[in-house]
């Protein structure tokens, strides 16, 4: 059988779903005779080197990298599946959407880091060099930007849980989890 | 022909977690390097918007800034918690369990920094072709040490599962104690491999220890310069990765503070903000901001601590200073080999705790005077991470404010980077593949969790744009994909 190619990246996460992946302990070797890694950062590959069967992403968007990242797999893998809470619904960093009796939430975080008495910064400059990509109004999910094939619930989803996800799609199979493997903690 | 003018080249790391970082190197009309600067291009938000939760929630929480550590942000919101419910001793049980979660998460993230991410360079050589540099290639041609890496992650993250009840993200540490014990199945199915491990992470303090000795001219040449150093010691001075008092030495080892109060923390350090990246850059307030700044993490550790409690790895720190002739070790690539002295250790005391019957206690909880202000300081693997925070009546955090390990080492990382970029860069006239990983070894030497993981797991992928003076990009290229080298003018 041709290996599967994989593609993934983490936008705004944690890299915990990356690590719950490698939580597949010794079956990372198995899993390398069924697939082949493209663009990851589990390795050197920052572009992709060509079609990918399947795209994991973990992680929603804050900034506007994240939204352009996510563009490129959409664009190039043909199964795309947000794996885990921020990926589908933000997790984290959405918080930062629901910061209460605010019109401008993004710019009280902005304040409290960076223009306090307790850090050194005469001017209360927000940092604002060209190289900082800019921040978005407020975090999206990936739903929200591109069309998603599958999700994987789970904070993170489980090392066993992703490891029986890949052996469906592997085989051109949709994933059907078991009840017990389904968790959103 | 084009004149020439001062240039900024772009290396963009593309892998991240809770921060994403950029490298710019700057350049004068001479191709001559002036200045080289890390990004931290990512922004969460998280001391403003954990305003209004509820205490109990904050250490299951705040975890999700970093899935690689979480357990040293779960105990740090937890510690500081317990500060406000008014615990200043925990439980035998509650301690014990603690510290042991602890050990098995600075035992996983310093194997898996070593074995997955760094020992391709280790092995394949800095120079080595970028599509070589990879765990993937270290299953391939060397799997025997491959495997003792998983393995070993393996056993780091039981560890957290028995005691945190998840392998990532775990919710046992609660304000002013543990909501679970170690049973007699869970610490058996541990007792069982530790031995391995012992054997096995001996092992790795010799692969890392060679490697220093047997490329002495390339670590004393890579990114070497003095600093200040700080970490939580024990009031004997031993090494104490979950509690202790800050200590702080010069590059010549002399004392700047010892056995402070981390409550007070605010009167020693400071931070400070600049335009160009999101992470902050602490300085210890007496020696000013340029004079100040300071590493962390195992290098640092490694000299300030007076000695290790467990046998082993004080063996092994003897060798360590006795390499560095008993004068603070300053190399960046020595990180390597004081990690693995770490994970030595977190064995050592991992069997240790396994073997006391205290795991089995049944005391889990203790709750006192409730305060208004929590501040806690751990040794996290990638070196001190500090808690703070306020809370209201009606159990509501108030004020935040957190200084991650990383961001500690900021200035450093930045020092190291323009280091090597002066070395390596500086009056070619060629960008070449090589000289760029040279710039991602000096990063990630000090395994930034910049993302916890900027790279955490995999090698950086480079992206070098090139701009005139004007700010006009003139070309770009990565590592990768072209994979010819970079033309700089
Ligand atoms: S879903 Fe959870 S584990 Fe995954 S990136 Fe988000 S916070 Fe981390």
């Amino acid at each position: 059988m041709k290996k599967k190619r994989i593609a993934t990246t983490s936008l705004a996460g944690c890299f915990g779903c990356h690590m719950s992946l490698l939580d597949i302990d010794e079956r990372i070797f198995d899993l390398l005779e069924l697939v082949e890694f493209d663009r990851s950062p589990l390795n050197d590959l920052k572009k992709f080197t060509r079609r990918c069967d399947i795209g994991l992403i973990e992680g929603g968007c804050c900034n506007e990298e994240n939204v352009h990242v996510l563009r490129e797999f959409r664009q190039n893998c043909d199964i795309l599946v947000a794996v885990g809470q921020c990926a589908m619904m933000g997790g984290l960093p959405v918080m930062r959407n629901a910061i209460m009796h605010s019109d401008d939430p993004l710019r009280e975080c902005l304040d409290e880091a960076f223009c306090t008495p307790k850090v050194l910064n005469p001017e209360n400059q927000i940092p604002n060099d060209p190289a900082l990509p800019l921040l978005l109004d407020k975090v999206y999910t990936c739903v929200d930007v591109v069309k998603i094939d599958y999700q994987i619930p789970g904070c993170p989803p489980s090392g066993e849980t992703i490891w029986r996800a890949l052996n469906a799609l592997v085989k051109n199979e949709a994933p059907a989890l078991e009840y017990d493997l389904i968790k959103y903690d | 022909m084009k004149t020439k003018k001062a240039r900024i080249l772009e290396i963009e790391p593309l892998t991240r977690v809770e921060g994403h970082g950029k490298v710019t190197v700057h350049l004068d009309e001479n191709n001559k390097v002036t200045e080289a600067r890390l990004h931290i291009v990512e922004f969460r938000g998280f001391e403003r918007f954990i305003q209004g939760r509820l205490l109990w929630e904050v250490p299951v929480i705040v975890q999700r800034l970093c899935g690689i550590c979480p357990v040293s942000h779960h105990l740090a919101a937890a510690k500081a918690m317990d500060m406000i419910v008014g615990v200043d001793q925990l439980t035998p049980t509650a301690e014990k369990m603690r510290r042991l979660m602890h050990y098995g998460q600075v035992m996983q993230s310093n194997v898996l920094h070593f074995f997955h991410l760094c020992s391709p360079d280790l092995l394949f050589g800095f120079s080595a072709p970028a599509k070589k540099r990879n765990i993937f290639s270290i299953i391939k041609e060397f799997p025997d040490l491959a495997k003792k890496g998983v393995l070993m992650r393996k056993f780091g993250q039981e560890v957290i599962l028995h005691t945190a009840g998840k392998k990532i993200h775990g919710n046992s540490a609660i304000p002013g104690g543990i909501n679970k014990n170690l049973s007699i199945a869970e610490r058996d199915s541990l007792l069982k491999d530790i031995d391995q491990m012992l054997e096995w992470s001996q092992e790795a303090v010799d692969i890392s220890k060679n490697y220093t000795l047997e490329h002495l001219g390339l670590v004393e040449a890579f990114g070497n310069f003095k600093s200040n150093h700080m970490s939580l010691v024990r009031e004997d001075g031993a090494l104490d990765l979950y509690d202790g008092g800050l200590r702080a030495i010069d590059a010549s080892g002399n004392l700047i503070f010892d056995h402070m109060d981390y409550r007070n923390f605010d009167q020693f350090i400071m931070e400070e903000v600049k335009p160009w990246s999101y992470m902050k850059f602490p300085f210890i307030k007496s020696r000013g901001n340029l004079d100040g700044w300071y590493r962390v993490g195992p290098l640092a550790r490694m000299n300030t601590i007076s000695f290790i409690d467990t046998p082993l790895a004080n063996a092994r720190h003897a060798e360590f200073r006795e390499f560095s002739k008993h004068k603070p070790a300053n190399m960046t690539l020595a990180y390597h080999w004081a990690r693995m002295i770490e994970v030595l250790h977190c064995v050592e005391k991992i069997k240790e705790l396994l073997l006391d019957p205290d795991l089995q206690g049944s005391d889990l909880k203790l709750t006192g005077e409730r305060r208004e202000e929590g501040i806690a300081v751990i040794e996290a693997p990638r070196g001190s991470l500090f808690h703070h925070y306020k809370v209201n009546e009606n159990d509501q955090v108030t004020y935040c404010n957190l200084i991650v390990s990383t961001t500690h080492n900021n200035t450093a990382m930045n020092l190291a980077v323009t280091d090597v970029a002066k070395k390596y860069i500086s009056g070619q006239s060629r960008i070449t593949e090589a000289m760029l990983n040279h710039i991602e070894v000096a990063v990630r030497a000090y395994d930034p969790c910049l993302s916890c993981a900027t790279h955490a797991l995999g090698q950086m992928p480079l992206v070098v744009e090139l701009f005139d003076a004007d700010n006009n990009l003139i070309d770009t290229g990565s590592q990768f994909v072209n994979k010819s080298p970079i033309q700089t003018t």
